[in-house]
């Protein structure tokens, strides 16, 4: 698969509130915008892969939104792996790609769990809600909780990643979060479920996102110089809830990497730039380590004293992340990772070579990874 | 919203019933001899059916924890800061429970012994647990 297929395309829409609209209208935008970004025709479009709305599930909902497309696409469906199906659509679609199943494929995302319905972020978890399991952000502080345990980290080795990553999103227009944050602010922050202070927790957001992939045959055909080549593909589906795990620090992120960097032939010390799912600080310092970007417990460390800046040992979430740009899951980090790629970025890397993006979702219940290389 | 409810399964009936009878009760397969929570219909290990259930020691640790500074619904507003903590038992299976005296978290540690107490809350009987202090001592 290496190489074989490209992201020629990417959109967006704006991050943050957008009242009165629905997701199918920003998936819609956002695909507008990424065609006229690959410069190809909507009808070339035959593949149509969408992730699952976090705020509301529904069946047929890949057809509801080829419709609204105005597509009858070959293969068209939508995924549910939580957070990681953004990179497990591009993955499924780059296969059908290979396979000469589908031609050009859109792959999408759009939700408006700010402006419409977060209930999916504050639910009562099974009948474990009788001794207070409520949240999404529980299950993180559960394993924020053991990262502690195991390691004695300091604090600002997670608020660094916070800080860190507003100061990118502070750069970028389309950001819901423009407004920076001090290490003292992160420091100062409330307990949200402790230890997770305010400022470890992303974003909850309305936004659409959408990539066109095609084969790098038909890139190069279509002259599209700009195409950004799919290097590396892996997925690692944990699956057990996060207190079911022998160990609340390993999940199959490990091996997702593991696959990706292997599909890739490239190192971790190859990475020149990473785009790592910050829904809460501890997953960016465990996705690191998971990924042997770092020693293990040492992450935060390593930030605090060689950065995370574009200068720095690991340019990170260089449009803001889930913590600044978008609390949407995942598809935002993989369009910096291909604008980054092509040169285009706001906060540019100089040269990075290649590009790691990692999707999650659940309590780090799912992972994939996704690695980008240089343009055709 | 008010308080949870439990939802009464044939599956899952014995352990509440147990719970309501003053005794914690988890999951073993007679065929691998696996043991867990919560119940299920099968064995996740061998896929064997009906497992047996079998009554817990009501000892345990503590492996991690949360404190919940925000009250998700109206009835964990009195209740805010508690802690939800991971223990697992003696037995090897592991729940979400309350340490009744970890004082919101604030006296919980890694791997420390905790012991059961059963609490009735709007009608519900809850695993929770206390500190052991002399662990090992008795």
């Amino acid at each position: 698969m290496r190489g074989k297929v490209v992201i020629a395309g990417v959109g967006n829409t704006r991050y943050g509130k957008h009242p009165g609209r629905d997701r199918i209208d920003l998936i819609v935008e956002a695909a507008r915008n990424a065609i006229f970004d690959a410069g190809i025709s909507k009808d070339m479009l035959d593949g149509l892969f969408v992730k699952m709305a976090n705020s509301e599930p529904s069946i047929l909902y890949g057809q509801k939104v080829s419709e609204a497309l105005g597509l009858r696409p070959t293969i068209g469906c939508s995924l549910d792996q939580g957070g990681a199906a953004n990179i497990g659509l591009i993955t499924y679609a780059a296969m059908a790609i290979e396979a000469g199943m589908i031609d050009t494929a859109l792959v999408c995302y759009g939700d408006t769990a700010r402006t419409g319905s977060r209930a999916v972020y504050h639910r009562p978890r099974g009948d474990d809600a009788v001794v207070g399991w409520y949240s999404t952000a529980a299950g993180y502080a559960m394993i924020h909780q053991a990262y502690r345990n195991r390691y004695q980290p300091r604090d600002e080795e997670f608020g660094i990643v916070a800080v860190q990553t507003r100061e990118h999103g502070s750069e970028n227009p389309d950001a819901h979060l423009r407004m920076p944050l001090t290490m003292d602010a992160y420091l100062s922050g409330p307990f949200v479920v402790e230890p997770l202070r305010r400022d470890d927790c992303c974003l909850v957001s309305d936004g659409g996102a959408a990539v066109i992939l095609m084969s790098v045959e038909r890139a190069k055909q279509l002259g599209r110089h700009a195409a950004v080549p799919i290097l590396g593909l892996g997925q690692g589906q944990e699956s057990w809830d996060v207190h079911l795990r022998e160990d609340l620090l390993r999940t199959k992120a490990e091996d997702s990497a593991r696959a990706a960097f292997k599909m890739a032939g490239i190192a971790p010390s190859d990475i020149g730039v990473a785009q790592i799912y910050d829904c809460f600080t501890v997953t960016v310092l465990q996705t690191l380590e998971d990924y042997g970007l770092a020693p293990r417990g040492q992450a935060g460390s390593k930030a605090l004293a060689e950065g995370l800046g574009i200068d720095g040992w690991l340019p990170l979430n260089t449009s803001g992340g889930l913590l600044s740009e978008s609390g949407t899951p995942g598809m935002q980090l993989i369009i910096e990772g291909v604008r980054q790629m092509r040169g285009d970025a706001r906060l540019q890397v100089k040269n990075p070579g290649a590009c790691i993006i990692s999707n999650q979702g659940g309590s780090m219940h799912t992972h994939a990874t996704l690695v980008l290389g240089e343009p055709l | 919203m008010s308080f949870p409810t439990v939802n009464i399964t044939d599956v899952n009936r014995p352990y509440w019933d147990g719970l309501a009878e003053g005794k914690l009760r988890y999951q073993c397969c007679e065929a691998c001899g696996n043991t867990w929570l919560p119940s299920r219909a099968n064995c996740p290990k061998c896929l064997a059916a009906d497992p047996k259930w079998r009554e817990a020691s009501g000892r345990g640790r503590v492996i991690s924890w949360v404190v919940y500074h925000t009250a998700y619904t109206d009835h964990l507003k009195a209740r805010v800061p508690y802690d939800v903590t991971l223990v697992e038992l003696d037995e090897g299976p592991r729940l979400l429970t309350n340490v009744i005296d970890s004082e919101a978290g604030k006296k919980l540690t890694p791997d420390a012994p905790v012991a059961l107490s059963i609490e009735s809350e709007e009608g519900v009987s809850i695993p929770r647990f206390r500190l052991q202090q002399n662990h090992g001592a008795l």
